[in-house]
């Protein structure tokens, strides 16, 4: 049998809650984090909505105890916080007594203050020290410092589907004897550069978000972080840890088809998911429920649709997307599914798709739209981002 | 309408870097995406801004964009019916 | 475990590294930016395609071709590529006019193409390449998380080929932030005085270096890539330990070295950590260094893995990268070790095949 990868801890921020139990509330309750933005001024407030995380970065960092001297991005803040409360969850008193890696994914890293400060830097020094905490890898790095990792250390960034590689790489990393454990994740706070550049496509709505509805109009975009802490069968027997699930499966591939639009035949989406059941060893009857990546977008839910339904046949699990709660929180989207997935399995409920009432023409897909409950063993959590990169994990309650 | 047409060519060159193509080559009613000079969903998107920036014509669904991009010539005849600057 | 050979190299650099020849005509540069010698690009990507590609996407997908026809491989089973700042001339392009319009009438091009993984999604585009493909963002080890990764697609049975990649381009706003904050040198040095300058930050660089892996040795492989590790702390006391550390997990001790490749980038304050083995460990080996060529960029330590291949099979060291002079001997097994700024380190074994 081959070496399963034990999840044994988990922490999240994001615009429904600030840790775990307040997301698992939220979304009980039906309870979406999209609101007209506040922390960011921008000329297209009445245009766009977007899932804020209500903590400001003077809150985060007296929460977190920062020096005077920090130049943490908000990025990496949220980083820290939900990564403090996985390896907290996971009942880790030394991060050290085992090899223990790092892997985060972020796709706008210190962008936000790169945007305020772009022109200032040039006029005077005050705020220098942000200059060198603009590329990807350094929210990565100050999470590592604050959890006190040190040796394998790397951030992936793919686009949308960024922390599903993250959490994909962890777990072949355990199952390669490389790491004995991972804090794998993602973290992506919300800045003008992500904001402008979606407006620029044409794919914001200017409305919560309708995921797999035939009249969707687009995205909400969020903020968000999330980690899991992974482990190997030996950590896990050697300490009696509790698992609250495994990663079961996981499968990237390539659309090949345009810089950011997906196939209309879902084809990388379709190959994504076959692979990951390959790795899993388990058939698509399994699957207890699909949380979609489901973007709101016309473009994405329609090609994710068909792929499903490659995948699935005429027997499609209940399936909803998340995202009319928190928004698309871009690279952390999909650590932040993970941990939905993970309470789906542990409480054996299906979280409500917000705002569907037709289904599309061409597919004819229902997702489920109030909480569900049912036993779950197999979770299917799939992401997507510009560039094609089509990424699905399998999350498994043994 | 005809000079309209020559700034319009102008500016799909200019704005979509197509270095190798000519204004000689877009003829006024050549389909623009798809077999004719290749342009694509983001080239559609390009060529909205253009409509928004420098005719104050706002678009708020990329669909729209098909129909008036479909050569030239109706883009000429759109952005004059509907100009603000 | 399974073998992984290096069969196919493509390197778009400051130097001359798309022509035949060795480094056999250095090019020299007097300042603190080394540009790329860009190669025709239009020789290798279509107008229609290449119109919105940047910089990095360009310089990208000629090295990818060359590392694919190197091997004699049309697609791979893989893509990974490596890149610490992206697409950096469009990101500064989009941030920029965000400012300067006041977020109107921005277009998506630059937008698009400042996504990180725009290259390797690119390659992967003209290639019709759908499998696996990730990208990797870490500063100074962003090319070596490739290697780590594509050494267990090898392993898990998953790909025979695989293109390997980094790539970074130079932004102009980016480099003159680096300048006042000291990490670009303030005082203009030649790259032939790099590591003798005795001063604060480096020469900044950009480049493409790709190569094409596979799990079978074929007549035109350069190497085998014994092993690969990262470290994002690492103290200057610990180093050689480590070094140790890791030779002895692949059963080589520091005689068994023939040569090191170091990533000395003429930083005074950090290249005590090559100083360290240059004058410990690796005293009586042959050291070589490559910054003063290339530049230093989050992907140069690519630059470093280019070199080292070709002088494994060519057998042959470039006058103008030595750092010490020893005795010629038989280059069978190569060291490589990198950081920036005294931190994300790293270590890579080659070994000859």
């Amino acid at each position: 049998m081959s070496k399963r990868v034990a999840i044994t801890g988990m922490g999240i921020v994001s615009s429904i809650g600030n840790s775990v139990e307040e997301n698992l509330n939220a979304l009980l309750q039906s309870k979406h984090g999209i609101s007209k933005i506040s922390s960011i001024k921008t000329r297209h407030i009445d245009e766009i909505m977007v899932g804020e995380i209500d903590l400001s970065n003077e809150e985060l960092i007296k929460q977190l105890r920062l020096p005077e001297s920090q130049n943490y991005s908000r990025t990496a803040l949220l980083g820290v916080v939900a990564a403090k409360q996985a390896v907290e969850n996971a009942g880790i008193s030394d991060i050290n007594d085992c090899r223990t890696g790092l892997i985060s994914a972020t796709s706008v890293g210190g962008m936000d203050m790169t945007e305020k400060y772009y022109y200032q830097y040039l006029e005077d020094e005050t705020n220098h020290k942000y200059i060198g905490g603009h590329h990807a890898g350094d929210s990565t790095h100050k999470i590592a410092e604050q959890l006190g990792i040190t040796d394998f250390v790397t951030t992936i960034s793919t686009a949308c589907s960024s922390s599903a590689n993250a959490i994909m790489l962890g777990a072949r990393m355990i199952k390669a004897g490389k790491l004995d454990r991972v804090v794998v994740g993602g973290a992506d706070c919300l800045s003008k550069f992500t904001i402008n550049g979606f407006k620029t496509l044409m794919i914001l709505s200017d409305t919560y978000c309708k995921p797999f509805d035939n009249d969707r109009t687009g995205l909400n975009l969020g903020e968000a972080a999330a980690f899991l802490v992974l482990e190997s069968d030996e950590i896990v027997a050697k300490e009696n840890k509790k698992v609250l699930a495994y990663v079961s499966g996981y499968g990237n591939a390539n659309d090949a088809f345009h810089q950011t639009a997906s196939s209309d035949n879902g084809e990388g989406a379709t190959l994504a998911m076959q692979k990951a059941f390959k790795v899993s060893g388990i058939l698509p009857e399994q699957i207890d429920y699909i949380n979609a990546h489901g973007t709101a977008t016309p473009n994405n839910d329609l090609s994710e649709s068909i792929a499903i339904q490659r995948v699935f046949g005429s027997k499609i699990p209940d399936l909803s997307s998340t995202k009319g709660f928190t928004g698309h929180t871009l690279a952390a989207a999909a650590a932040i599914e993970a941990v939905y997935s993970i309470l789906a399995i542990q409480h054996n409920l299906i979280f409500p798709n917000l705002n569907f009432n037709t289904a599309i023409a061409e597919t004819g897909i229902v997702p489920v739209t109030e909480v569900k409950e049912k036993p779950i063993n197999y979770v299917l959590s799939n992401s997507f981002g510009f560039g094609g990169n089509c990424s699905t994990l399998i999350f498994s309650k043994n | 309408m005809e000079g309209l047409k020559l700034e319009l060519k102008e500016k799909i060159i200019e704005q979509l870097n197509l270095e190798d193509v000519s204004i000689e080559e877009i003829g006024d009613d050549d389909p623009l995406f798809g077999d004719g000079l290749g342009l694509d969903s983001i080239d559609a998107l390009e060529l909205i801004v253009m409509l928004d920036k420098d005719y104050g014509i706002k678009l708020t669904d990329p669909k729209e964009g098909k129909k008036i991009f479909e050569s030239v010539a109706i883009m000429a005849t759109y952005i004059t019916a509907n100009r603000t600057k | 475990m399974k073998n992984c050979y290096i069969n196919g190299l493509g390197c778009v650099s400051a130097q001359k590294t798309t022509e035949s020849g060795f480094l056999d005509d250095i090019v020299f540069y007097d300042t603190n930016i080394l540009p790329v010698i860009n190669p025709n690009y239009k020789e290798y990507i279509p107008p229609a395609a290449a119109r919105r590609m940047a910089k990095g996407v360009k310089m990208g997908v000629v090295a990818s071709s060359l590392a694919l026809k190197d091997a004699h491989v049309e697609v791979p089973d893989a893509i990974i590529t490596g890149t610490g700042m992206g697409c950096l001339q469009d990101s500064e392009k989009f941030v920029s006019a965000i400012i300067d319009n006041d977020e109107e009438f921005l277009t998506p091009t630059s937008f698009i193409q400042s996504t990180h993984n725009t290259v390797g999604a690119q390659i992967a585009l003209g290639l019709q390449c759908k499998a696996y493909n990730f990208t990797y963002v870490h500063s100074a080890i962003s090319f070596e998380s490739c290697l780590i990764d594509a050494q267990m697609k090898f392993n898990e049975d998953e790909a025979s080929t695989i293109l390997v990649g980094g790539v970074d381009e130079h932004g102009k706003h980016t480099n003159d932030l680096h300048r006042l904050i000291g990490h670009i040198k303030k005082e203009e040095v030649g790259s032939a005085d790099l590591i003798h300058s005795n001063t604060d930050g480096s020469i900044f660089g950009e480049g493409a270096i790709f190569c094409t892996l596979s799990d079978e040795k074929t007549e035109h492989s350069y190497a085998k890539l014994v092993d690969v590790e990262i470290y994002s702390q690492l103290s200057e006391e610990n180093l050689e330990s480590r070094i140790k550390t890791f030779l002895e997990a692949n059963k080589l001790s520091i005689d068994d070295i023939d040569l090191v490749v170091l990533g000395n980038n003429g930083d005074v304050t950090f290249d005590s950590y090559y100083k360290t083995i240059e004058e410990g460990l690796f005293k009586k080996t042959q050291q070589v260094y490559y910054k003063h060529l290339s530049g230093e960029f989050n992907t140069a330590s690519a630059f470093g893995f280019w070199l080292a291949s070709k002088i494994i099979k060519e057998q042959e060291i470039p006058t103008l990268v030595k750092i010490n002079d020893q005795p010629k001997k038989t280059y069978k097994n190569v060291l490589l070790y990198n950081q920036y700024r005294g931190e994300n380190h790293s270590l890579v074994v080659l070994q000859s095949c």
